[in-house]
């Protein structure tokens, strides 16, 4: 059924050039309370299967859920963040569909009454800041994962049977909604992986997720259509599901540009359908069409009552909320005396809560910036995964620049030392032991190299001696060379106009 | 209010995943339309400004703590299943439509 | 059959208490009558001797060594198979879950064992809980005792049956739209639907969320407020339970039973009386009404005009809610799984097609489907939405009732227990019984359904009705006991005393 081959697309210049985009982004949210949206099961990535379960989750006959206070009070604090106004009185609803790994076959969720609806969030993106509108911020429940056996590639295509978990089922979601977000043009890919950012980053100052996208407590949809360029219209669209990183989500935008460019210019309408993101081709392929199977038949749960948050409650969670993001960002530019270019930089490479946490440890903020922006992204990007994804903590960082301010390394050993890291040699200290990268501070070795290189290279030592201290790199470079780079640059320059001057 | 069809029926029974036979859809069409004929006459009952009743009480906000009971083991969860669990998971035939 | 089971759940607990019988005893006694008469009844689709013997020596050690864990500790119940027990078959009337055992006890079973009523077994029951004969279960129908032709009433008919045959003197019900009060009233016992709420619904499979509760099926008024204690409360598991102290209906039965209801104010439904009820019903009613003005109450009628979209309310939302609950049934996790014929490698959507195809019973279908259209988009406001509307207004109607009278009457069930076959492929006929017990689950009011005599023109059993406003179940038990105590009078004996003995099989021939 689905094609793997990849379908014809335009170029992102000329799809532009012919139409403009509208997209809609709906981001799941996993939220990290210790138990279940409706029962009191644990929460914890990684279980045995089917040992977080009780007669809620599984969806026996006869149990009932019950409403856990604390996803509520998240999702109002969500809200609040988002710039939404609260319900005052909303309840449950049942969205009823059938599949494997839904164990009631309907989904307990809200429909027309959400606890949030009717935010923002402004986004920056390349200095510019768009408005996202929020339509709608809703409490829902997860489902369980299926494994797919039989088939050669594990995927569900091919599969002779299916597998199935139920720990996930039932942990709190919440459904966060844009409305259409028109006319960021070239932006929009930028647009839509800034939004997914900047949001986990909120969330993540909230302290209400744990947003791994890597671990799906973060996920993303892309909705996106496509219409004749300076029309004003309003085009079919595709949802894209499983999204599942900032990078897919810029690639994604980008490819459904492409692709729907192409199909519209050659005169082949948009069917309206759910597509899926594929990490690894970097295309999306054809889920199913939405036809009558999207009749889900809500209507209000009759075992839970609703939620009416008092108005004292609102504000009592309104008071706990954490910095709004743009006075934040101005407050640590501030803080850590960058230039707008620098800032900017460092929140769109994905790294300001990694430089502010690799600050609190400990580091200056400009080396805190460096390692993440220069070294650190670099190795991402060749890796094609998100800087906070790599595995490397900002404490590590804060750590390796220590080291380097002991000076027991210098930052081309310290390069080094991130290669450790990535490996999984262990701590910093440990990559420094284990590779024996620590440089040469005994005195008598680094002078007995110095004399080496002096008397290997005479004439330039004569120049160092007729005032010519510039020369003194090349001595340097040999010293450096003799000790494999172990050893403190300045110092054997010292060293050596020392021993010559 | 609408008629209810054959064909309707058949539709209705996709949705609520029923395999009906023939001869069922042929007994159940005319049933149907028989209650509903009976049930139609509320249509013109209450008034646009009444509200509609989900819940025959009136409470709201019945929450509880954020705090973990003991679930079932797993041979408990399993212990249903309609065939032999694999791998500590439930067994199902395989699955159509999506991508995982 | 033994003296025993011919006694009253309280007098039970009285000849427990008093050293008289042992819990084992009369446990085994009425293990026996059900050896002798169910084969001919078939209130039961599972007994568990095992089970309640030892749930019955453990009372009698509890007994011997301290204070009893409640005042029916000892005494033996049956219940309706839609409650999970864990560790006994709980199929709910229904091919698609048999042989399903749950890992947990509903709230009610688990409040049922710490009280230390041994549970004799589960009973019979349309298939979830969707009829109004228990023509509907998968396993064979249930027979009325006072006629093995004739229906037991429904939902609930195996545990009206098990009472009225003396195999069980208490029993659980539930009641969604008449479930417990009709089979009742056409047995000859005593059901009462507590307040929406009043009960945990945990572990009740349900049917319709917002109209389903457990209540006490009995042979006495005084039995079923005991048991209504025994199992009612507050419960965090159930969202939808009332955080307040239940009515004290224990002593509301005593009180009535003094048949004194002076200062009581009645109500008689218009509504529910007169045209479409069978004249030995109406006339039976009658005469309890004029027992009562005699007893002291003042009785006035009462018009509640919305009742009479009451049933065509309730055949919305019922199967609208019902469609969504029975969509777990999909041969997953638990329950039947069938392969479809003729499919090479099925899907897991081909197999749930095939299994709730085979796994359902025609009613069950029916109303899925009814439920699934009422439900679906471009039908939604004009049915299920419209159905919510009109509940309103007879919650408004009961509350305009409630302000002129303490407690409503009606007549249970339109007509005595009609003979087993002759409504089933009529569901619209079959829908009727319900008319005068819908209004209360649509409003979530409390009611109960007691003995008014013998129709004159069949000699089978009617019953009374009396409904009372949301949390004041203790009226109806008052009204209820008092009824009962002058009926009884009246009558010289029970009613049950008049129902035919029933010709136990051979021992062994009816496992
Ligand atoms: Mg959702
Ligand atoms: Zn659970």
């Amino acid at each position: 059924m689905t094609t793997r081959t990849a379908e014809k697309v335009l170029s992102f210049e000329e799809a532009l050039a012919g139409f403009d985009p509208t997209m809609g982004l709906e981001v799941h949210v996993e939220l990290n309370t210790v138990s279940k949206m409706f029962c009191g099961c644990a929460t914890g990535f990684g279980a045995e299967p089917n040992t977080q379960v009780c007669p809620v989750c599984l969806g026996l006959p006869g149990a009932m859920p019950v409403v856990n206070e604390k996803a509520v009070e998240s999702a109002i604090r969500i809200g609040l963040a988002l710039n939404c106004r609260i319900a005052s009185w909303c309840r449950f609803a049942r969205k009823n569909y059938f599949y494997p790994d839904m164990p009631k076959n309907f989904q307990t969720s809200q429909y027309d009454e959400p606890i949030a609806f009717d935010g923002w969030m402004d986004v920056e993106v390349d200095g510019e800041t768009v408005r996202v509108e929020i339509e709608r911020a809703h409490m829902e429940e997860d489902t369980g994962k299926s494994l797919h056996v039989g088939g050669a590639t594990g995927r569900i295509h091919g599969a002779d049977h299916s597998l199935v978990d139920y720990n996930r089922a039932g942990i709190p979601l919440i459904e966060i909604v844009t409305k259409t977000i028109p006319g960021t043009r070239e932006k929009a890919p930028l647009v839509a992986k800034a939004y997914v950012a900047q949001l986990r980053d909120l969330l993540l100052a909230l302290g209400v997720s744990d947003v791994r996208m890597e671990q799906g407590s973060l996920r993303c949809d892309v909705n996106l259509s496509l219409a004749p360029a300076g029309s004003g219209q309003l085009g079919t669209r595709t949802e894209t599901k499983n999204v599942n990183s900032l990078r897919s989500v810029e690639r994604a935008v980008r490819y459904e540009i492409a692709r729907q460019a192409a199909l519209l210019q050659s005169g082949v309408p948009i069917v309206q359908e759910t597509r899926h993101w594929h990490e690894d081709t970097g295309v999306t392929t054809s889920g199913r069409e939405k036809s009558d199977a999207e009749d889900y038949r809500y209507f209000p749960e009759p075992d839970l009552v609703p939620v009416a948050p008092s108005t004292e409650w609102v504000d009592e969670l309104r008071a706990s909320l954490p910095e709004p993001p743009r006075e934040r960002l101005a407050r640590l530019q501030r803080e850590w005396g960058f230039s707008d270019l620098e800032m900017r930089d460092t929140v769109g490479a994905g790294a300001l809560v990694l430089v502010e946490e690799t600050v609190a440890a400990g580091a200056a903020p400009g080396a805190a910036r460096k390692w993440w922006l220069s070294e650190l992204a670099r190795r991402a990007n060749e890796r094609g995964a998100e800087v906070a994804d790599l595995g490397v903590t900002p404490t590590d960082v804060a750590r390796v620049q220590a080291l380097v301010d002991e000076g027991r390394i210098n930052d081309k050993l310290a390069r080094q030392v991130f290669d450790g890291l990535l490996a999984g040699e262990g701590t910093p200290d440990e990559v420094v032991e284990g590779r024996g990268l620590a440089v040469v501070s005994d005195e008598g070795a680094l002078s007995a190299a110095v004399d080496r290189a002096i008397a290997d290279n005479p004439a330039v030592a004569d120049k160092i001696r007729d005032g010519k201290v510039a020369a003194a790199g090349a001595l340097i470079g040999a010293v450096m060379k003799e000790l494999g780079g172990k050893a403190d640059a300045g110092q054997v320059r010292e060293l050596i106009l020392a021993k010559l001057i | 209010m609408p008629e209810i069809t054959r064909a309707e029926v058949a539709h209705l029974a996709d949705l609520a995943r029923i395999d009906l036979s023939d001869t069922e859809l042929d007994h159940l069409a005319p049933q149907l339309v028989v209650i509903l004929e009976a049930i139609a006459s509320i249509n013109d009952v209450a008034a646009d400004d009444v509200p509609p009743t989900s819940h025959p009480l009136p409470l709201t906000n019945v929450f509880r703590a954020d705090v973990v009971r003991p679930s079932l083991t797993a041979q408990e969860a399993l212990s249903g299943a309609p065939v032999e669990p694999e791998q500590q998971r439930f067994s199902v035939p395989r699955i159509l439509g999506e991508e995982a | 059959m033994t003296e025993l089971t011919r006694r009253t759940a309280a007098e039970l607990a009285e000849a427990l208490a008093s050293g008289e019988t042992t819990s084992v005893e009369l446990t085994q006694s009425h293990l026996d009558r059900i050896a002798d008469v169910d084969a001919a009844v078939h209130a039961f689709l599972h007994v568990d001797a095992e089970g309640a013997l030892a749930a019955a020596r453990a009372s009698d050690e509890r007994r011997a060594s301290g204070p009893p864990a409640s005042t029916l500790d000892g005494v033996p119940i049956a219940v309706k198979d839609v409650l999970a027990t864990r560790g006994l078959p709980t199929t709910c009337g229904s091919r698609i879950l048999e042989g399903w055992v749950p890992p947990y006890d509903a709230t009610v079973v688990a409040r049922l064992r710490a009280a230390g009523l041994p549970i004799l077994g589960k009973t019979n029951m349309d298939e979830f809980a969707m009829g109004s004969s228990t023509e509907h279960s998968a396993y064979g129908p249930t027979h009325n005792p006072w006629d093995l032709d004739r229906i037991p009433g429904g939902s609930g008919g195996g545990s009206a049956a098990a009472v009225a045959a003396f195999e069980a003197p208490l029993a659980m019900g539930t009641d969604t739209g008449g479930s417990i009060r009709q089979p009742a009233a056409v047995t000859g016992t005593v059901g009462a639907k507590p307040t929406y709420g009043g009960v945990s619904r945990y572990g009740l499979v349900a049917l319709a969320n917002s109209l389903d509760q457990a209540g006490p099926v009995t042979r006495t008024v005084l039995d079923a407020a005991l048991l209504h204690e025994v199992v009612g409360g507050h419960d965090l598991m159930d969202s939808t339970s009332i955080d307040q102290p239940l009515p004290a209906v224990v002593a509301a039965a005593r009180q009535g039973a003094t048949g004194d209801l002076s200062g009581m104010r009645i109500g008689v439904v218009t509504e529910l009386t007169g045209e479409g009820y069978q004249p030995g019903v109406q006339q039976r009613f009658d005469e309890s009404v004029q027992l009562l003005v005699d007893a002291g109450a003042e009785v006035v009628e009462v018009s509640c005009p919305t009742f009479v979209h009451a049933l065509a309310t309730y055949y919305l939302i019922l199967p609208a809610e019902a469609s969504s609950n029975l969509a777990r049934f999909d041969a997953m996790r638990y329950g039947l799984r069938v392969l479809p014929e003729g499919i090479e490698a099925p899907s897991a959507e081909d197999v749930m097609r095939a299994s709730r195809d085979r796994g359902f019973g025609d009613e069950v279908k029916r109303r899925i489907i009814l439920g699934t259209y009422a439900l679906s988009s471009g039908y939604y406001d004009a049915y299920y939405g419209q159905a919510q509307k009109v509940r309103t207004l007879v919650s408004r109607d009961f509350a305009a009732a409630f302000e002129r009278v303490d407690v409503l009457l009606s007549p249970t069930a339109p007509t005595t227990a009609f003979r087993l076959g002759e409504k089933l492929d009529d569901p619209v006929a079959m829908y009727l019984n319900d008319l005068a017990t819908i209004p209360a689950n649509l409003a979530g009011v409390p009611g109960i359904s007691v003995p008014s005599g013998l129709a004159d023109e069949d000699g089978l059993p009617t019953g009374v009705q009396v409904l009372a406003p949301a949390m004041a179940d203790d009226r109806v038990y008052r009204v209820g006991a008092a009824l009962e105590t002058l009926l009884t009078r009246r009558w010289g004996g029970p009613l049950l005393a008049r129902a035919p003995e029933l010709a136990p099989a051979l021992r062994g021939a009816s496992a």
